[in-house]
């Protein structure tokens, strides 16, 4: 097994970064998929709670970094799924107590164990991102169809570019397809525009998000919910399958009329 | 109904803001900065050749992601340069 490494980043913090790393990792270790995530968000820790797995914390990133414990005695296995495996964050708050050759000394000691490691990138372009790219194959920017978000994520996309991290996949989060149809919010179609690169999920606004990380439980566990099953197929496509995108804010008749005008 | 018609729809509103925003951060040149460049510019191509300063654009143009700079600069026709003399 040689994992590949995904870290998902955004530049903006709250569009939801730690819950598309809990959602892709279900998602993935529910395909059969051996997978650890790791909490990059040193000082922050989230994804613990998202995963409903705070309980189980004995050590964490830092503990394993400065020798405390073995990286396995780090991975907390959550017990819903066969392979998927969580490595918290400290809660210390000396965020440079990890640096980025840490992280691909991590991942290199990891990849051989599993098939996907998921890096959940703290906001910002600090130390805390720089080392949650390290060690990435892959980067996933997720953004909200919003002038911050959108904003932030093409800085992101230009830094990754710039450290030879090649073209990141877009991750379009928390589209209200109504006021997309009433004109309100930028479309998919205005968001490729701007930031011109590929895209890979398009995750609909839904207010099953809330409950479930009030419950620990990520959506894409039983994928009823159109986030669930938006997230499912993320999981798909970085598998390499061809899933064709939900078709969300496909505008009405007045629209595309008025549109001609 | 007519409301309906007559407003404008915040998010191309938003795409135009973004798309201008978005140009400069990429490119780390400020609209007043533009402004130099460009005097600079009709200052340098008039010690050759005669230009009409007034006339004269230039903009960030983008493909994909790649930025390019793009000026137009109108020269006066040989007539009205010798109408001058």
């Amino acid at each position: 097994m040689t994992a590949k490494v995904v870290t998902i980043t955004s530049g903006k913090g709250g569009v939801g970064k730690t819950t598309a790393v809990a959602n892709l990792a279900v998602a993935l270790a529910g395909r059969s998929q051996k997978v650890t995530c790791i909490d990059g968000d040193i000082g922050l820790r989230n994804l613990d709670v998202v995963m409903g797995l705070e309980n189980r914390i004995v050590y964490d990133l830092v503990d394993v970094v400065e020798g405390r414990c073995r990286l396995r005695q780090a991975m907390i296995r959550d017990k819903r799924l066969p392979e998927l495996y969580l490595i918290p964050a400290a809660q210390t708050r000396d965020k440079t107590a990890v640096s980025p050759s840490d992280m691909i000394r991590l991942c290199d000691e990891l990849r051989p164990e599993v098939d996907w490691i998921l890096i959940d990138s703290p906001a910002g372009i600090e130390r805390g991102f720089k080392n949650a790219i390290a060690a990435a194959d892959r980067v996933l920017v997720l953004t909200n169809p919003d002038v911050s978000a959108v904003r932030d994520a093409d800085r992101v996309i230009g830094i990754l570019d710039a450290e030879g991290k090649g073209s990141p996949a877009l991750i379009i989060n928390r589209l209200n397809p109504t006021l997309v149809k009433r004109g309100d919010m930028l479309s998919v179609e205005d968001v490729l525009d701007l930031l011109a690169i590929d895209l890979i999920g398009i995750v609909p606004e839904d207010e099953n998000v809330i409950v479930a990380s009030n419950k620990g439980q990520p959506l894409a566990m039983d994928s009823k919910s159109r986030a669930g099953q938006a997230f499912q197929n993320v999981a798909r496509r970085l598998m390499g399958e061809k899933v064709p995108f939900l078709d969300l804010d496909a505008p009405g008749l007045l629209q595309r009329l008025l549109g001609r005008m | 109904m007519h409301f309906f018609f007559g407003r404008k729809k915040s998010a191309s509103n938003a795409k135009e803001r973004l798309q201008l925003v978005l140009i400069h951060d990429r490119t780390d040149l400020s609209p007043t900065e533009l402004d130099a460049l460009k005097d600079d510019l009709i200052a340098t191509i008039s010690r050759h050749i005669e230009i009409d300063p007034a006339a004269v654009t230039i903009n960030v143009a983008h493909d994909g992601r790649s930025q390019r700079l793009v000026a137009d600069i109108p020269l006066r026709s040989t007539a009205r340069r010798r109408a001058r003399f």
